[in-house]
């Protein structure tokens, strides 16, 4: 009886921390903070869902059959094919289910194309290995690249928290207001993916890729180059940090002084 | 008639390495595509083990950045040019020409020769490893301008994929020569097993975007040697084009990787199952419909390269539409299955094993397909476990299931089977071991080709490296069942499975070096 109470304890308790640090989320795809990357959650989740119950049916036939038409049980095996009927039916029915993925697809599609309207402006340049970013129509420009120290990559350090998810300048934007980002590359080609923004687009010489946001909630939020970019591609994030409207006003109009004071001791 | 005297005059050849440099016999360079397809796979899977060594934990430490985005390189380079395609060449080489009742390849000199282009091929590309600026780290893909910056082994490179392209499209030529005029009399196009059906299939697609291949990198090559600025914004040149160059080649390709499968379990299937496959003809348009949709959907590889609404949807649309004529083949082997009266040798295992996992590859490509989801999924380990589950357990899986289906005819042996069922269960437990939890951490936000990670990514990554050295170790099973089956073992009979139909059981066990000189009557 002991046992089996203490059993019980250890399993819950289990279950219990393994829904706290380790929750569905950490498996899934983030949902976000956009009204936008709620819509790609829940088109993945609907996918998902369906491709789960199309496999439950089509395995469920096979292992059916696995377990009741085998030769040690003594069956004799039909020899029927081909159905005219049949093979009708599962060429249209997974056309007609294709089209109700498309339809939501195409609408969430269509609303990230859309850039009208945006209010802020940010260019965003890719190099070998950070990233740069410039306040269109202020003149305040920053380059943003990895903090962790080396130590710590070569595991002579114990790794914080944020490993490899760290940056020297973050870039702070507004929440409420669309961003549009203009992307392009210095050197070879990038990609700027924040997911809980469910932004990404690359970053290639001679383009210049559009992308827009509005952030719902203020926070910090964490991305990562996307693609190939050579020796240091795993070590080039992304960390955008998005405030209420009054703190971005008060930080674009600080860093628009300090930049301007800086070219009038330079002059 | 001098048909007799032919025959014991062709049944001379020479012995020792000589045989084997010098033959024309589609048997023996069957046999020779496979070996060589065998030695990549273990190099390839080498170059695998490094990679899941250095991601086991956090932080660097086995290898260098750019030595670890080599390997990802070489190793997809391998396994595609080395492994998959040579292997299923060779099947062909064996199969085709006993399957159809024709004497031998149409072109068997020019069969000699694209073979042996390969190990030039593969001792070049190898050979960068030791060059000055390390081996070629852009990605298989080799998109530029980054693949541009690679040192010394970058001519080496492009002039192996060239040979490679070269050895494909002779074998594929070949394979169709072979189909369409060696065929026995009575052997209509489609009496043909569907084996020979997809390849003949695959060897078009092959003719088709090789060049296409070729063409691409040569354009990489004057860029990075003869001043052209193809690639090159700064020159007025675009990028991005490569990108649509490759992918019009490689989006044919990975269907090149996997159909001859499709032949392979739609061969299997119905044996075990003792029970005609349930739809032929409709098999054989369904290959044909993926065969051409292969054609345009290239671009799915390039969501997010930034391409026009009208584009993306094109190329959405387009891409779901590959689910419906998969579904067919899916249905097909199970409905095949239905109301047989199977047994469950290796080859079987196999064969359901492709099915499952490769319909569950299938599924997240779909979830891919959906360019708003994509942009989420893009370049992510999702991905990477998208193409592994449609590559290892999908087209490799089926290659073994070949391979033991076919080994007793070929050796005139019977396998260990207790073994290759040893192979298989351990082969599927590590394989998923290695590549599901890939799912989780794409979805949570790791990169692909990355050698490090952030600290949320480890637990799962750690399960990832146990997989991949589990499923590396259980492939040596593999190697030694084939040796030991070659060297002997219980004797086969010509027919070797209960339920086998086709010419090829009707030869004997091991086939005479030279069979069908005179054609079989054909029912």
């Amino acid at each position: 009886m002991f046992l089996i109470k203490n059993l019980m304890f250890f399993i819950t308790s289990a279950l219990l921390i393994n829904t706290a640090n380790a929750g569905w989320l950490d498996l899934n795809m983030p949902e976000g903070v956009t009204d936008i990357s709620q819509e790609v959650f829940d088109l993945h989740m609907l996918i998902l869902w369906i491709c789960v119950v199309i496999g439950v049916i089509v395995f469920g036939a096979m292992f059916w059959s696995i377990f009741m038409h085998r030769k040690s049980r003594g069956v004799t095996p039909a020899q029927f094919h081909e159905s005219t009927s049949l093979e009708f039916l599962w060429t249209v029915v997974p056309f007609v289910i294709l089209i109700g993925m498309a339809i939501p697809a195409t609408k969430t599609l269509i609303k990230m194309y859309d850039h009208s309207d945006s209010e802020i402006h940010i260019k965003i340049t890719g190099y070998q290995w950070l990233w740069q970013y410039e306040y269109l129509n202020t003149n305040v420009s920053f380059y943003s690249k990895l903090s962790t120290p080396y130590n710590e990559i070569y595991n002579k350090q114990e790794k914080n928290i944020n490993y490899l998810q760290e940056v020297d300048n973050q870039l702070i934007v507004p929440v409420n207001k669309k961003i549009r980002f203009l992307l392009t590359s210095n050197d070879v080609l990038h990609a700027w993916w924040v997911p809980d923004l469910a932004l990404k687009k690359d970053a290639i010489p001679g383009y210049i890729n559009e992308m827009s946001v509005v952030i719902n909630e203020p926070g910090i939020y964490r991305g990562r180059c996307a693609e190939l970019c050579g020796r240091h591609h795993g070590f080039m994030p992304i960390v955008i940090k998005a405030v209420d409207e009054d703190e971005y006003e008060e930080w674009i109009t600080a860093s628009e002084a300090k930049i301007s004071g800086v070219a009038k001791v330079n002059k | 008639m001098s048909s007799v005297v032919n025959d014991t005059h062709h049944e001379e050849h020479p012995s020792g390495i000589m045989r084997w440099i010098t033959t024309t016999n589609h048997k023996d360079i069957g046999t020779l595509y496979l070996w060589f397809a065998m030695i990549m796979f273990f190099i390839g899977g080498l170059m695998a083990l490094v990679i899941r060594s250095e991601l086991f934990q956090p932080g660097l430490q086995f290898v260098d950045p750019q030595f670890f985005n080599s390997m990802t390189t070489m190793h997809a380079l391998v396994m595609i040019f080395g492994v998959v395609m040579p292997a299923f060449t060779g099947l062909a080489n064996w199969m085709i020409p006993i399957m159809i009742g024709g004497p031998d390849m149409a072109l068997p000199r020019m069969n000699n020769w694209s073979f042996w282009i390969l190990p030039f091929a593969f001792s070049m590309l190898l050979s960068t490893l030791w060059m000055d600026g390390g081996a070629p780290a852009g990605g298989w893909t080799l998109y530029p301008p980054l693949s541009l910056q690679t040192g010394d082994a970058f001519p080496f490179l492009i002039f192996a994929i060239h040979f490679m392209g070269l050895s494909s499209i002779m074998g594929a030529i070949n394979v169709v020569a072979t189909i369409l005029n060696m065929r026995a009399p009575g052997m209509t196009l489609m009496k043909m097993p569907l084996f020979v059906w997809t390849w003949l299939i695959t060897a078009f697609l092959l003719i088709a975007v090789m060049p296409v291949l070729a063409g691409g990198v040569t354009m990489l090559l004057t860029d990075k040697f003869f001043g052209t600025s193809f690639f090159n914004a700064a020159g007025g040149g675009d990028p991005v084009m490569f990108q649509h160059i490759f992918w019009f080649f490689g989006h044919p390709e990975v269907y090149i990787l996997i159909l001859p499968s499709f032949g392979v379990v739609s061969a299997i299937i119905p044996t075990f199952a003792r029970k005609p496959l349930f739809g032929y003809s409709s098999m054989v348009y369904a290959t044909a419909s993926i065969a051409f949709l292969s054609f345009i959907v290239w671009a799915h590889h390039m969501f997010t390269v930034g391409m026009p609404l009208a584009g993306e949807v094109f190329f959405m649309f387009a891409t779901m539409l590959i689910a419906v004529p998969t579904g067919v083949k899916v249905f097909n082997w199970v409905t095949t299955m239905w109301k047989g009266a199977m047994t469950f040798e290796t080859p079987m295992l196999f064969a359901i094993g492709f099915i499952i996992m490769f319909t569950i590859g299938g599924f997240s490509g779909l979830m891919l397909a959906i360019t708003p989801a994509d942009f989420q999924y893009h370049d992510t380990y999702f991905v990477v476990a998208h193409f592994h589950y449609v590559l290892v357990p999908g087209s490799i899986f089926a290659i073994m299931a070949a391979c033991y289906f076919w080994l007793p005819k070929w050796t005139g042996n019977m396998y260990p089977e207790t073994l290759g069922k040893i192979h298989f269960w351990l082969s599927t437990f590590f394989v998923n071991l290695t590549f599901f939890p890939m799912h989780f951490v794409g979805l949570a936000g790791m990169p692909r080709r990355i050698p490090d990670y952030s600290l949320q990514f480890a637990d799962y990554n750690m399960i990832a490296s146990i997989g991949a050295f589990g499923f590396g170790f259980a492939q040596l099973i593999f190697l030694y069942l084939i040796i030991k089956t070659i060297k002997g073992g219980k004797k086969a009979t010509d027919q070797v499975w209960e339920g086998a139909e086709g010419l090829e059981w009707t030869l004997s066990s091991p086939p005479p070096y030279h069979s069908f000189n005179t054609p079989p009557a054909i029912k």
